[in-house]
């Protein structure tokens, strides 16, 4: 039977983050083996910091330490020069039809779902959170056969949960989204090194040069700013739930930790064997440092949300060690800036 | 004086290394571990999984401890008569306007109004149906509110 033969060569991939493990997930099912976590992040250019203006979430300030939903798996397939197809749909019916095929043709695919009802995750996970991302690859006695990338192993959906998840509502809303590698060229050691330098190259730009003071390193400072002003301004109670929400974003399920910084310093690590360049492995201990700081303000921020820790002082303490991050990140891009990788 | 805010965390001055990533066990622990990335002997990045941490699982639950407030708080509204069932069953759903929206249909303003007890009662038994499903409840537990 062809679909066992194709079920036996897809691997199921554990990663920290659900749209890097899509992402490598697929393309070494597509044959390309030496692609790892760090290296579909870096070359996504999947590290950033911003804090939209404007918007709350969960009641709560909404903050990103990565890139924007889609684009590391978009950018990484065009470095290597992997076509992609990717297909929304506004009808529930055509999307389950569309997947369908595409599994009876052997072809294992990405879909971005809800986690709300995403029944394999437990309650205390499921909140309206519209860009988590899986692999459907089977079929098998009537249930989908899906291989989460934030879980340890595989595990099934039925037709409607999966349906369901599919087409969950609100900010994000995924319509049925799906996405899969469609062509894959021949890939040289060249390539990869291009695709590294200009996941690089596109980072420095996303964290230092993108306008406004929201965004990148200078969002840091943004937030920083906020936290200063939210005792007073929201009370209290609000403003620790307001730095549980930044701990969550930071270190939820799918960071790795440090929100994406440990990850970012593996990448440079592996990036600096790729381009035989021992300065890329030297600044990545300064992500790894970024990492540990951001790690030690969530510890910070956990003594004012479990309420052991309540003046302003406090706050104006976390807001200090954020401006320490800035300063740290905007010196490591900066760094990063003038190596003039070019390749 | 005021001192650097480091000082307070001198273990943290050394990078996380295998041995000192927290296995605090969390609202995952009977679903997954998961990957980190983590120094190990030799100065190099590896991945190791972990059972949780419990700066994170104190942030979860001081989210969880949230939301059932505001469902508390929207409970008694409804048993007040202030507010619609809609309204609880939309802090019960961790919805907000948008999401409820979505799941509906329905225009924001519109959501506001039918959270009103007196457009709630005379609500279309179509309209009522579009919420019960947002809501994943019957038509009735929805009309008859239990609290």
């Amino acid at each position: 039977m062809i679909q066992d033969s194709q079920i036996d060569a897809f691997h199921h991939v554990q990663t920290a983050h659900c749209e890097n493990g899509v992402t490598t997930a697929l393309l070494r099912y597509h044959g390309l083996e030496f692609m790892t976590e760090p290296l579909a992040f870096g070359m996504g250019s999947g590290l950033f910091y911003i804090q939209i203006p404007f918007l709350t979430v969960n009641n709560g300030p909404a903050i990103s330490f990565r890139t924007m939903p889609g684009a590391i798996f978009n950018r990484t397939c065009k470095s290597l020069g992997v076509e992609v197809k990717r297909k929304k749909f506004s009808n529930q019916l055509a999307a389950q039809d569309f997947l369908e095929k595409k599994i009876n043709e052997g072809v294992p695919v990405g879909c971005q779902v809800g986690v709300f009802h995403l029944t394999y995750f437990p309650k205390e996970y499921r909140f309206h959170f519209n860009a988590h991302n899986l692999i459907v690859y089977g079929v098998e006695d009537g249930k989908y056969m899906v291989s989460d990338p934030v879980m340890e192993d595989v595990t099934t959906l039925s037709r409607e949960d999966l349906t369901r998840v599919r087409f969950a509502q609100g900010p994000l809303a995924p319509k049925g989204h799906i996405y899969y590698p469609e062509k894959v060229g021949v890939i040289s050691d060249d390539l990869i090194r291009k695709g590294i330098v200009k996941g690089i190259n596109r980072n420095v730009r996303d964290m230092l040069r993108i306008p406004g003071n929201f965004a990148g390193v200078d969002g840091i400072r943004h937030t920083a700013n906020h936290i200063r002003k939210w005792r007073d301004k929201l009370g209290l109670k609000k403003a620790s739930l307001y730095l549980g929400q930044i701990v969550r974003m930071q270190e939820e399920i799918g960071t790795g930790g440090g929100g994406f910084r440990f990850l970012y310093g593996a990448f440079l690590e592996e990036a600096a064997a790729y381009l035989q360049d021992e300065r890329v492995a030297v600044i990545s201990e300064d992500f790894t440092k970024a990492g540990d700081m951001w790690r030690a303000s969530a510890i910070k921020m956990a003594g004012i949300y479990k309420g052991r820790l309540t003046e302003q002082k406090d706050f104006e303490d976390v807001a200090d060690m954020l401006v320490d991050i800035r300063g740290v990140e905007k010196d490591a891009f900066q760094k990063l800036a003038k190596l003039n990788l070019c390749k | 004086m005021r001192c650097h805010p480091f000082h307070c965390f001198p273990i943290l001055f050394t990078t996380m290394k295998k041995e000192d990533l927290p296995q605090d066990p969390g609202a995952l622990d009977k679903f997954t571990r998961e990957v980190c990335y983590v120094k190990n002997d030799d100065g190099k990045y590896e991945t190791v999984l972990s059972r949780g941490w419990e700066v994170k699982k104190d942030a979860l639950d001081s989210a969880w401890v949230d939301v059932n407030e505001r469902i508390e708080d929207a409970r008694q509204a409804v048993i007040r008569g202030e507010k619609s069932p809609i309204y609880y069953f939309m802090e019960l759903r961790l919805m907000d306007i948008t999401v409820l929206s979505g799941y509906t249909g329905f225009f924001g303003f519109f959501i506001k109004r039918h959270m009103k007890p007196s457009v709630f009662k005379v609500l279309s038994e179509n309209k009522l149906a579009k919420y019960a499903q947002a809501f994943d409840i019957s038509v009735n537990e929805l009309k008859i509110f239990k609290g």
